[in-house]
């Protein structure tokens, strides 16, 4: 560009205003390399507002699974602060007085989760008991003078963060502070920082009263330090920090809160007695991962509120990986995010997975294109050829008849899911406690399976069934009152007719003659076949006696009654818990790609490098690459060649001879003649391409250099071809 | 005692004062007021005995009582140097002392200052620096004990340097030798003198009578496997409020039913004494619920067990059995075609001593892995997170990392959980089986199982 200056040198440009490129927005991230371009954005609308909801609904479920423990801490960290202002009154916590207080809080091995729960933590630390909270990681912690950079850690945060609130009253404030810099960084500047902002709080509420000091704030807040990964810790530095502390506990009201991934008795692991000693530690136990993975999946999978499925597939997905991998409810709501991004991305249709009022505008305002797509919708195609020859002709021909027939579908669809859910969790209620769950235990396991084909049709509903048969009144009815409990909740028209039908059912239970008949018969005939002593084999032939008699026996009007209730919840089964592949616009809502969500979210980095280095037509796409049985092309990648020759080594490779195979393959790949005296000849060009491709597989961890033969290199992989 | 002082110089209401408050270390006491001149003193005095003997707490209390200039510093605070150099001036000279010192100052400093400062306020008295924990100053500089034990003479002013220290002296003695300290020890407190320490802090609305009484009882039961004087004390008020309440109920009066309802209640506080598992709030709570259930008591180390991930269970008992049975034989038990060995020299001699004596052995990760695949039941796929997972457990401290050289090649590790923990484990991945360590190898007597 054009300067005036006369010399030479270096200037400044600023890039003008209308210059400047503008930053991609996360839209379009979205819309580039849609599908579909036209409704792209009003996929990306729908794909957020649906994950704002989705996101609010699972941070206030989470806040809510946090409380209990945390209102507990922090009843008990009130107490102890109470303690240490009434002093020597007390003659248990006289005797205490030299202990820190301590709460041990076990949350589980799931440690990405725990930066949230720490996070709530402190701020309602900070809202109702005390400003100064000080939370610290090991990372942040480690090096070699690390109990140096702990302390330094605590005193920067908790004096950085009370200039930042006083500045604006006292800016003098500011000059003490660097001031302080200069002095050492030990707990006695901090006792003299913790004197000065006491004694002005209290003269400062004296005088007007403060916004940021709560009502219940008292004189002398407690100074609250979090170890969020108690286990990484330098048991060393922890103990010296924990002694140095200890000599302040009469002037400071220090307190701890252990964040502890494994077991309470780590601490016992990590700090011996002496210093333990020093503590006055209390224990709180976390929900356990899987229960709080069971209520995220309850109120955000379970529910027809979100337009959003998952099938069968993608849910096991998400759920091994947090069973086999990581127990983290964050991953888990990671993987939903990233399912409901792929599916919005991916399908075109999506732009009808919405709220039923706007999917139904959304479905007249189709193009042709996307009346295209949906006549091409497995389920759709199919749902044509149940109809009536005139009616099929309409459908494959007149755009407004599909659109029509969308709505009309949409709405089905609506309407399945607010009758499925209901349904399901009645099912799981009653085969929940049966003996060894022939259905699961949990109703994520009975909603896969549900997902999966007709649930009525599986040996494990029928063996259900058959138990169910033999359920005891009282826990039958219990179970049937719960039922209707759910279906009360329920406004569609089928759920409210299955529900006055069960409540027809349950006033039958009650009915007293019912009671005597079923309970007397029940006591003789069990009784009598189990008191005597026998073995195996003529157990199981009293019990098919029994089972042969009571067929034949009349039924007593409780069985009469409890066949009913079981008739009519298989009938509500079957009506409503079909898998949602028999709906027609399934496609729509339901995201099915599990292959790529697996490779997402669980890579396989190990496989992908052989999968590239034995078959590099898999990434590279190049049609003579293509290679059949394993065999690597001879016109591949340097590295392949190398790659592929050296699985036929043993454990010790001779360089030589490599470098010799080498060279005889790229010469048949240059089209040389192989009669011909330089054919496999070593030039420096390949010289230099072998000795790169051989850094390179040293570099992906293939082999390593030895000393124990000259010239050779040692495998690190083992196996061949 | 106090008139055995007197010709030391201190007024006799002080010094009464003083013994009063420093039970049962009379002796010592007085050995300190004597060798604390006026005009000139001993240049170092070494301090050692058990925790919780009185040492620090003696020392301060003369220091305090009779107003004396000193010191007091803890080693373990003074991650630096000038840290330490820094409290001494400043509690010696005031607040503005610290200042005179550089940045991060060196012994000639501190001395070169401390000189300056003891020009403009010479001392009548003796001064007293107090080092407590003074094992420390070993790993520091090294002129930095030697420099200490004879400061007297390096700053030219009248003043005593005290060690406070757990271990004897002979363990501090530098090898290049240096100014040898006066030594004084602190020996345990006997019997008599815990139950006379401990009757002391009795509860304000009971008579001293019974809490000495109380204490008595408390003595008897702990005082075979704790003569810790802070224990005892954390006992005493962990207890003391089950041992009233038939009082508070108007039941009881008499000791001896009293002991009578407390005896049981101590014997089971005897399991878990030292442990401090639980705080004192807890205990109290956990013997109300007890009463109703009648349960065990429960502390810390109860809840032993962890939640953990399917594949991590794997991946623990698989380094447990890489980290206690010989590489020889993993061979054998984990491939299903394994040839036949020979069962008389199948183990040489130094591998039949129970592995579980030698402690945990360092292996490799390939052995890891291949071991993990042959245990786990289904094919799993080397995704990235397994080996997330390998790492996420050295984080927990149930594996250790081995080594620090070649840690992207071939990264070692140990296995750090005991037996119990992996057998709990394998109850919960092998819930038909009892657990594969049993079924696969108790036949073949390797080291692993035989501690099974």
């Amino acid at each position: 560009e054009m300067t005036s200056s006369v010399s030479k040198g270096c200037f400044v440009f600023k890039p003008s205003a209308n210059k400047r490129r503008k930053t991609p927005t996360v839209e379009d991230y979205f819309t580039h390399g849609c599908e579909d371009t036209e409704n792209s954005k009003l996929r990306f609308r729908n794909c957020q507002t649906l994950w704002e909801k989705m996101k609010a609904d699972t941070e206030l479920l989470q806040d809510e699974l946090n409380r209990k423990i945390l209102d507990s801490l922090l009843a008990f960290i009130r107490k102890s602060v109470s303690t240490f202002q009434r002093g020597t009154d007390d003659w248990a916590s006289r005797m205490r007085a030299h202990e820190i207080p301590t709460a041990a809080l076990v949350l589980g091995v799931n440690v990405p989760d725990h930066d949230m729960t720490f996070q709530c933590l402190s701020d309602q630390l900070q809202q109702s008991v005390t400003p100064f909270v000080v939370s610290v990681q090991a990372t942040e912690c480690a090096g070699q003078s690390s109990l140096n950079h702990m302390l330094q850690r605590v005193l920067e945060r908790l004096m950085g963060t009370s200039v930042s609130v006083d500045n604006e009253e006292e800016p003098e404030q500011r000059s003490t502070n660097v001031n302080q810099k200069r002095v050492h960084c030990s707990l006695i500047t901090l006792c003299n920082w913790y004197k000065t902002v006491t004694k002005k709080a209290a003269s400062g509420t004296a005088r007007k009263k403060r916004t940021s000091v709560g009502k219940d704030m008292q004189q002398h807040p407690p100074i609250v330090v979090i170890f969020k990964d108690l286990e990484a810790f330098n048991p060393k530095v922890l103990q010296d920090f924990i002694l140095i502390c200890s000599r302040y506990v009469e002037q400071l009201p220090l307190m701890f809160v252990f964040g502890i991934a494994t077991s309470p008795s780590t601490i016992q692991h990590m700090l011996p007695h002496s210093v333990s000693s020093l503590l006055g530690i209390e224990l709180f136990q976390s929900l356990s991962c899987t229960q709080h993975l069971a209520s995220v999946i309850d109120k955000v999978i379970l529910t027809s509120q979100f337009p959003f499925k998952l099938n069968g597939k993608v849910l096991q997905v998400l759920v091994s990986i947090f069973l086999y991998h990581d127990f983290s409810v964050r991953n888990f709501i990671n993987g939903l995010q990233l399912a409901l991004l792929e599916h919005f991305h991916s399908q075109p249709l999506s732009v009808l997975c919405c709220k039923e009022a706007a999917a139904l505008v959304h479905a007249t305002e189709l193009s042709h294109r996307d009346v295209e797509r949906l006549q091409q919708l497995p389920s759709f195609m199919r749902y044509v050829e149940e109809q009536g020859p005139q009616e099929q002709v309409e459908l494959l021909t007149s755009d407004d008849h599909v659109k029509e027939v969308c709505q009309k579908l949409l709405k089905d669809l609506c309407k399945y899911h607010k009758n499925y859910y209901p349904t399901l969790r009645c099912l799981h209620i009653l085969t929940a406690s049966l003996p060894k769950y022939p259905l699961g235990k949990q109703i994520r396991e009975l909603h896969i399976s549900c997902l999966e084909k007709n649930v009525w049709e599986n040996d494990e509903y029928v063996s259900a069934m058959q138990l169910l048969r033999m359920m005891a009144k009282d826990e039958l009815t219990s179970a049937l009152q719960k039922c209707a409990e759910i279906l009360k909740s329920v406004k569609t028209k089928k759920m409210r007719a299955a529900l006055l039908q069960l409540d027809n059912l349950l006033s039958k239970f009650d009915q007293p003659d019912l009671v005597e008949n079923a309970a007397g018969e029940d006591l003789t005939s069990t009784g009598k076949g189990l008191q005597k002593k026998t073995d195996l084999f003529q157990l199981q032939k009293t019990l098919l006696e029994m089972k042969t008699s009571r067929r034949t026996k009349k039924m007593s009007q409780f069985e009469i009654l409890r066949d009913q209730a079981l008739e009519f919840i298989d009938s509500l089964v079957r009506s409503h818990l079909a898998p949602p592949e028999s709906q027609p616009l399934y496609e729509v809502c339901y995201y099915s790609s599990s292959a790529v969500l697996r490779r997402h979210l669980n890579a396989t980095p190990r496989t992908s490098i052989q999968t590239a280095l034995s078959n590099p037509y898999h990434y590279l796409k190049v049609n003579n690459l293509r290679a059949e049985d394993g065999t690597v092309s001879n016109a591949a990648p340097d590295i392949c060649i190398v790659y592929k020759l050296h699985l036929e080594c043993g454990r010790l490779i001779n360089l030589y001879d490599w470098l010799e195979a080498y060279a005889t393959v790229v010469s048949a790949a240059e089209g040389k003649d192989p009669d011909s005296a330089d054919f496999g000849k070593v030039d420096e060009l390949k010289h230099a391409r072998f000795i790169q491709a051989v850094s390179e597989l040293e570099f992906l961890g293939f082999i390593k250099s030895t000393k124990q033969k000259t010239d050779h290199v040692s495998r690190l992989t083992w196996g061949g071809c | 005692m106090a008139a055995q002082l007197q010709h030391l110089g201190y007024e006799d209401e002080k010094l009464q004062r003083v013994m009063e408050r420093l039970p049962c270390r009379d002796v010592q006491a007085s050995m300190l007021l004597a060798l604390m001149g006026e005009q000139c003193s001993y240049p170092s005095i070494f301090i050692y005995g058990h925790r919780a003997t009185g040492k620090s707490h003696v020392i301060h209390t003369l220091l305090k009582e009779l107003e004396l200039p000193y010191a007091t510093v803890s080693c373990v605070e003074c991650v630096s140097v000038g840290l330490l150099f820094e409290q001494v001036l400043l509690s010696l000279f005031g607040s503005d002392s610290a200042s005179l010192l550089s940045r991060s100052p060196s012994l000639s400093d501190f001395v070169r200052v401390y000189k300056q400062l003891c020009v403009q306020a010479s001392a009548k008295q003796t001064r007293y620096i107090v080092l407590d924990r003074a094992e420390l100053l070993r790993d520091m500089e090294a002129n930095l004990l030697p420099a200490f034990l004879r400061l007297q003479e390096l700053v030219e002013d009248n003043v005593t340097v005290i060690l406070l220290s757990e271990i004897v002296w002979d363990k501090f003695r530098p090898n290049t030798g240096c100014f040898e300290p006066l030594l004084l020890h602190f020996p345990d407190y006997s019997k008599g003198e815990l139950q006379q320490i401990l009757s002391e802090d009795s509860h304000p609305s009971y008579s001293p009578e019974l809490y000495s009484a109380f204490i008595n009882i408390l003595l008897g039961v702990f005082y075979s496997v704790c003569r810790d004087l802070r224990e005892l004390r954390h006992l005493a008020a962990l207890h003391f409020s089950k041992f009233v309440e038939p009082l508070e109920q108007g039941k009881e009066s008499d000791t001896h039913k009293l002991w009578r309802n407390i005896e049981p209640h101590l014997k089971k506080a005897m399991q878990t004494v030292y442990l401090r598992e639980v705080s004192s709030v807890q205990w109290e709570q956990q013997l109300q619920m007890e009463e109703k259930e009648a349960g065990v008591v429960r502390g810390l180390s109860a809840h032993a067990h962890v939640e953990l991930p399917y594949y991590s269970k794997f991946l623990l008992i698989a380094a447990y059995l890489a980290s206690y049975n010989p590489a020889r034989t993993d061979k054998r038990f984990f491939l299903k075609h394994h040839g036949k060995i020979k069962k008389t020299n199948f183990l040489k001699k130094h591998e039949k001593t129970s592995n579980h004596l030698l402690g945990p052995k360092p292996f490799p990760l390939d052995r890891l892995l291949a071991i993990f695949y042959s245990v786990v039941d289904s094919r799993v796929a080397p995704t990235a997170s397994v080996f997330c997972q390998i790492s996420s457990l050295v984080t927990l401290q149930l594996l250790n990392q081995v080594g620090h050289d070649d840690q992207l090649d071939a990264p070692k590790y140990k296995c750090a959980v005991s037996l119990d923990f992996i057998l709990t484990i394998s109850r919960c991945v092998y819930p038909m089986l009892y657990c594969p360590l049993v079924t696969d190898w108790n036949h073949c007597q390797t080291p692993a199982s035989a501690a099974l």
